[in-house]
C-alpha cells in the first residue's frame, strides 16, 4: 500500500521518538552505581535536548510546512514508523517535552532518592514519553495504536508505582482496564478505516476521504475511533478511571493525567476531524459528550473533598470543554460561518492552558501534600502566610481555571462561550431545536468551573489556620520543587499579554492541522485574540454575571453542598463499573462451575450430542438425505442370520449382570463381524478378527480376573434414560450418515487400480497383502509402530508400579 | 443388503455410546469395544458390498470385493487391538490404585489443576 506512493525511506528524526527509551536503558545502572546523586538529574537532559530540538521546527510548521520521516518496520504490510511533524503534532511533542522537563524537575525534589525506587520510576516514564511522542507524531495508524498501548501500560506502571498500597494497584488496574478497552476499540476503528482507505497512512486517508461517505463502515469506524479517544481522554462516563488514578505520585498525576496522556484522546479526535467531520454522527457525539462531560466534571469537582481529586474532575470537566469545542470546530465543514474555524483555534487555545494551569495546580496540590502529610482540603486551611509562594502559584492557576482575567484561561473562556453561542443560531441537522442548550449548559459549568477554583484555593490558604493539627509542621517548599510551578504560573500569566504570539506560533498551525481544506497558510487563520471586547458582546456579560452568581454560590456553599447527599451511593458509575467487573467475574466463575463438572460422562454427553445434532441437522438442512434402494446389493439369508446373532450378542453385553457374561457377549459379537467378513468375502480380515478377538477376549478375561464387578455405582434411572436418549441419537446417526453416503457416491473407486496392476506391478496375487505391504506400506510401518509403543506402555504401567512398590517397602 | 448392515452398525454404536457414557470404567471399555466393530463394519459397508470373489487374483474371475476397504479394516482391527489391550491394562492399574472403578469418584478437582 505504501509502496504504491513510491516513498523512500527517509530515517532522521523518527528515531528521536525511541531516545526516552534508549535512555531508560541506562537508568539501572546510573540508579547503581551513581547512588549519591539523584537519578533525576540525568533525566532531565532527555526532555530538555527534545524540546529544543522540536522547537526548531516552529518556524516550518509557521510556514504551513511539515517534515516527514520515516523508517520501515513490516513493509509487506504497510506498516511502518513515521514521524510526521505539522501544526498539530508539534504543539502535542513541544507539551510533552516541556512539561516533561519541567515534570522531572519537579519530581527530582518531590520524590526521595533513598527511599523511592527511583530506578523504576524514571525507567516508566521514560517510556511514557517514548509512547506519548510516538502517538502524536505517527502518521501510521497501525504504530499509532503500537505507541497508544505503551501509553496505557506505562500509565498503568506509574499509577501502580507504590504497589504496596491496595489503591494504587486498583486504580492502575481500572485505568488498564478503561483505557486498554478503548484501545481495543480504536484498533477496530484504525483497520476499518485502512480496508476503506487501501492505507494504514493517515495523511493518505485524509486525502482519500471524500470517498468514504456512505461507505458501510464509515459511521462503525468513527463510533470506535471515539471509543478510543473518549475512554483515554477521560470522557463520560469512561472519565471514572481518572479521579481513581490519582493515587500516582503527584509528578505522575501532573503529568499524565492532566497535561499530556489525557489528552491523547483530544489529539486523536483532532486528527480525524478532517475525516470524520463531515458525519453529523461526529459532531453530534463529539459536542455532546464534550458539554455533558464539562458539566458532569464540575458538578461533581465541587463535592471532592480531596485536593487531587478536585483538580481529576476539574482535569475531566476542562477535557469535556476542549472536546465539545473540537466538535463545535467540525461544524466548519459544513458551514461558511467563521465561527465554526474559530471553535477550532479556541480548543488549540484551550488545550495549551490547561496544560500550563493544571500543571502547576497539581505541583501545588502535590506541595501541600509533601509539606503538610495531608490532601484532605477539611484538614486545611491558613496556609497562606506559611506557603507564600505556592498560595501565589495556586492562586494564579486557580483564577485561569475559575476564567477571570488577567490570566490565560479569561481568554479561552471568552471563546468557548462564543462558540458555544454560535451553536445556538447553527441549524444543521436539527441543531436549531436544541442549540440553546449548548450555551445554557456551558454557562451552568463555568459557574461550577468557578466554584470548585475558589473552594480548591481559599478553602486552602486562607480562613481558619489548623496548623497544629496537621500530620507536619507545614513549611513552604524547597527552591527547586518551586521552579516547575513558578514557571507555569508565569506561562499562565504570559499568555495572556501575548496570546496572539502564541496563536501564530502554535495556535494558527495546529488550526490548519486540524481544518486542512479550508485554509493553504496558517496565517489566514483569521483570529485574533482580544481580551476586552466591548460592553455589546454577550460572553462579556456571561463572564460577568457567573462571576456574580460563582461568588454567591461560593460564599453559601456549606447550605447547598448536602444537595449532594440526595445522590444514592449505589447510583454512581463507579458502582456500576465494580459491579460489572464483579458480574463478569463471577458470573464467568458460575458458567465454568456449571458446564465443567470434571466428571467424563458430562463431557462424552456434550460430544456426543452435539455430533448428532449437528451432524442429522447438516442432513435435513442441506436436503443431503437420500436413499437410494438400486443401489443395495440383495440380502443374503446368511447375513440376515449373522445381524440376528450380532444385536443379540450387543443386546446381552448390555444387560449382563456379571462381568463373565458381559466378555463372552463381547466375544460374540467379535466372532459376529469376522463371520460378517466371511460373508462379504474378506478371508484376511476375517482370520485377523478371529485371532484378535480369541486374544481380546482372553486379554479381558484375565484383566477382569484383577478388576472388580459389574456395578451400576447406583445409576439414577433419569441418568440411563439421558445416556439412551443420546445413545439412541448417536445409533440413528450413523445408521442416516451411511445410507446416504452409500447412496452418493460421486466418484468410482481407485480400487480398479490394484485388481489391474496386482500382478504385474506389485507380482502378488492377494490384493489386500499387496495393498499393506506394498501400494501403503506406510499405514503398516506405523501400525506396528503403534503396536510396539502400545506394548511399552503396558510394560511400562505394571513395571513402574513395581518399581514405586519397592521403594516404598525400603523406606519401611 | 447395505440397508440392514447399516441398521446394524446404527445399533452398535448405540449400544457403545451407552456403555462409554456408563459410569463404570469396565462398561466404558466394553463400550470401545463395540464401538470399534461399528466403525470397521461401516468401513466395509461403505466399500461397497458387491462383489462376488474374494479379493485375491484367480483365473477368469473379474467380480472382485473391493479390497482398499479391507486393507484399511485390517489396519485399524491392530491398532484398535492395541488401544484396548493399553486400556485393560490402563483400568486395571487404575483400580489397584484408587480401589475403585467408579467414573464419578475419578472426577478431576479445583485444586489439582
Amino acid at each position: 500500500m505504501l509502496h504504491s506512493l513510491g516513498r523512500r525511506i527517509l530515517l532522521g528524526f523518527v528515531l528521536l521518538i525511541f531516545l526516552p527509551i534508549v535512555a531508560a536503558l541506562f537508568i539501572p545502572l546510573l540508579f547503581k552505581y551513581l547512588k549519591g546523586i539523584h537519578t533525576g538529574w540525568f533525566v532531565l537532559f532527555v526532555p530538555i535536548a527534545l524540546f529544543i530540538y522540536y522547537a526548531g521546527f516552529i518556524t516550518t510548521t509557521m510556514d504551513g510546512g511539515h517534515k516527514v520521516s520515516e523508517l520501515q518496520w513490516i513493509p509487506s504490510l504497510g506498516i511502518s514508523f513515521v514521524s510526521y511533524i505539522d501544526g498539530l503534532s508539534l504543539l502535542f511533542t513541544l507539551l510533552i517535552t516541556g512539561i516533561g522537563a519541567l515534570v522531572v524537575l519537579y519530581s527530582i525534589f518531590y520524590l526521595d532518592k533513598d527511599r523511592e525506587k527511583l530506578n523504576n520510576f524514571y525507567i516508566y516514564l521514560l517510556i511514557f514519553m517514548s509512547a506519548m511522542l510516538g502517538v502524536v507524531q505517527s502518521d501510521n495508524v497501525i504504530s499509532l495504536y503500537l505507541f497508544w498501548e505503551l501509553t496505557s501500560i506505562s500509565s498503568f506502571l506509574l499509577i501502580g508505582y507504590w504497589n504496596t498500597r491496595d489503591r494504587s494497584r486498583f486504580g492502575a488496574l481500572k485505568s488498564m482496564m478503561i483505557t486498554v478497552f478503548g484501545g481495543l476499540m480504536m484498533l477496530g476503528g484504525f483497520v476499518l478505516l485502512g480496508i476503506m482507505g487501501d492505507s494504514f497512512s493517515i495523511r493518505e486517508l485524509i486525502a482519500n476521504s471524500s470517498s468514504f461517505i456512505g461507505h458501510e463502515f464509515f459511521t462503525l469506524a468513527l463510533i470506535l475511533v471515539l471509543l478510543g479517544a473518549f475512554t483515554k481522554s477521560a470522557q463520560f462516563p469512561f472519565y471514572i478511571w481518572l479521579p481513581d488514578a490519582m493515587e500516582a505520585p503527584t509528578p505522575v498525576s501532573a503529568y499524565l493525567h492532566s497535561a499530556t496522556m489525557v489528552k491523547a484522546g483530544l489529539y486523536l479526535v483532532a486528527r480525524f476531524t478532517p475525516i470524520f467531520a463531515v458525519s453529523e454522527v461526529w459532531i453530534w457525539l463529539v459536542t455532546g459528550i464534550g458539554l455533558l462531560t464539562l458539566f458532569w466534571g464540575s458538578l461533581f469537582a465541587v463535592k471532592q473533598t480531596d485536593l487531587k481529586a478536585i483538580l481529576a474532575f476539574s482535569t475531566v470537566s476542562q477535557l469535556g470543554l476542549i472536546m465539545s469545542l473540537l466538535g463545535a470546530s467540525a461544524v466548519a465543514y459544513h458551514s461558511d460561518d467563521a465561527i465554526f474555524k474559530f471553535a477550532a483555534f479556541a480548543a488549540i487555545f484551550h488545550l495549551i492552558n490547561h496544560a500550563t494551569f493544571k500543571g502547576s495546580l497539581f505541583m501545588i496540590a502535590g506541595i501541600i501534600d509533601h509539606e503538610t502529610g495531608t490532601r484532605d482540603i477539611r484538614k486545611l486551611g491558613g496556609l497562606m502566610s506559611i506557603m507564600p509562594v505556592s498560595f501565589t502559584v495556586a492562586f494564579i492557576g486557580s483564577m485561569s481555571m475559575a476564567g477571570l482575567p488577567p490570566f490565560n484561561g479569561f481568554l479561552s473562556k471568552e471563546m468557548f462561550f462564543q462558540s458555544m453561542l454560535a451553536l445556538r443560531n447553527f441549524e444543521l441537522f436539527n441543531f436549531a431545536t436544541w442549540g440553546i442548550l449548548f450555551p445554557v449548559i456551558a454557562w451552568v459549568a463555568s459557574v461550577f468551573t468557578f466554584i470548585y477554583s475558589f473552594y480548591f484555593v481559599f478553602k486552602t490558604f486562607t480562613g481558619r489556620n489548623k496548623v497544629d493539627k496537621l500530620p507536619k509542621k507545614p513549611h513552604e517548599a524547597p527552591v527547586g520543587m518551586l521552579v516547575a510551578p513558578v514557571i507555569l504560573a508565569t506561562l499562565v500569566v504570559g499568555i495572556f499579554f501575548i496570546p496572539n504570539l502564541v496563536g501564530k506560533w502554535l495556535v494558527k498551525p495546529a488550526v490548519m492541522a486540524i481544518q486542512p481544506g479550508l485554509y493553504s497558510h496558517p496565517s489566514e487563520v483569521d483570529v485574533h485574540v482580544a481580551a476586552w471586547h466591548d460592553f455589546a458582546s454577550p460572553e462579556l456579560w456571561m463572564t460577568i454575571a457567573l462571576v456574580g452568581l460563582g461568588v454567591v454560590l461560593y460564599l453559601t456553599m456549606t447550605k447547598w453542598r448536602k444537595l449532594y447527599d440526595i445522590q444514592p451511593h449505589y447510583l454512581s458509575l463507579n458502582v456500576l463499573y465494580d459491579s460489572m467487573m464483579m458480574l463478569s467475574e463471577n458470573g464467568m466463575n458460575r458458567l465454568s462451575r456449571f458446564y465443567m463438572t470434571g466428571l467424563i460422562r458430562t463431557y462424552l454427553m456434550y460430544m456426543f450430542a452435539f455430533i448428532a445434532s449437528i451432524t442429522t441437522a447438516t442432513l435435513f438442512l442441506k436436503n443431503a438425505f437420500i436413499v437410494d434402494m438400486d443401489s443395495f446389493t440383495a440380502v443374503s439369508v446368511y447375513g440376515i442370520m449373522t445381524a440376528i446373532i450380532l444385536v443379540a450378542a450387543v443386546v446381552m453385553v448390555i444387560l449382563a449382570k456379571t462381568r463373565l457374561a458381559a466378555i463372552i457377549a463381547l466375544g460374540a459379537v467379535g466372532y459376529s463381524v469376522s463371520l460378517f467378513f466371511v460373508i462379504f468375502k474378506a478371508p484376511d480380515l476375517a482370520l485377523t478378527q478371529l485371532v484378535i478377538e480369541t486374544v481380546s477376549v482372553a486379554l479381558f478375561l484375565l484383566a477382569f480376573q484383577r478388576l472388580p464387578a459389574l456395578k451400576t455405582h447406583g445409576e439414577t434411572k433419569r441418568n440411563r434414560l439421558g445416556n439412551a436418549i443420546i445413545a439412541a441419537a448417536v445409533g440413528i446417526t450413523v445408521t442416516l450418515v451411511a445410507l446416504s453416503a452409500h447412496s452418493q457416491k460421486m466418484i468410482p473407486s481407485i480400487s480398479q487400480y490394484y485388481k489391474d496392476t496386482v500382478a504385474t506391478e506389485a507380482g502378488g496375487g492377494n490384493i489386500v497383502n499387496v495393498i499393506l505391504v506394498d501400494y501403503r506400506g506406510f499405514d503398516t510401518l506405523f501400525e506396528i509402530a503403534v503396536l510396539a509403543v502400545a506394548g511399552i506402555g503396558v510394560l511400562a504401567m505394571i513395571r513402574l508400579q513395581l518399581a514405586r512398590k519397592e521403594a516404598k517397602d525400603e523406606n519401611k | 443388503m447395505e440397508l440392514l448392515m447399516a441398521i446394524v452398525i446404527g445399533i452398535l454404536f448405540m449400544a457403545a455410546v451407552y456403555l462409554i457414557l456408563s459410569r463404570s470404567l469396565l462398561k466404558i471399555i466394553l463400550g470401545t469395544g463395540l464401538l470399534s466393530h461399528g466403525a470397521h463394519l461401516l468401513i466395509l459397508t461403505m466399500g461397497g458390498l458387491g462383489g462376488t470373489s474374494p479379493p485375491v487374483l484367480a483365473d477368469g474371475v473379474t467380480d472382485y470385493a473391493d479390497p482398499l476397504p479391507q486393507a484399511l479394516i485390517l489396519t485399524a482391527i491392530v491398532i484398535s487391538f492395541g488401544v484396548t489391550a493399553f486400556i485393560l491394562v490402563l483400568a486395571y492399574r487404575t483400580y489397584a490404585e484408587h480401589k475403585t472403578d467408579d467414573m464419578n469418584l475419578m472426577r478431576g478437582d479445583d485444586e489439582h489443576d
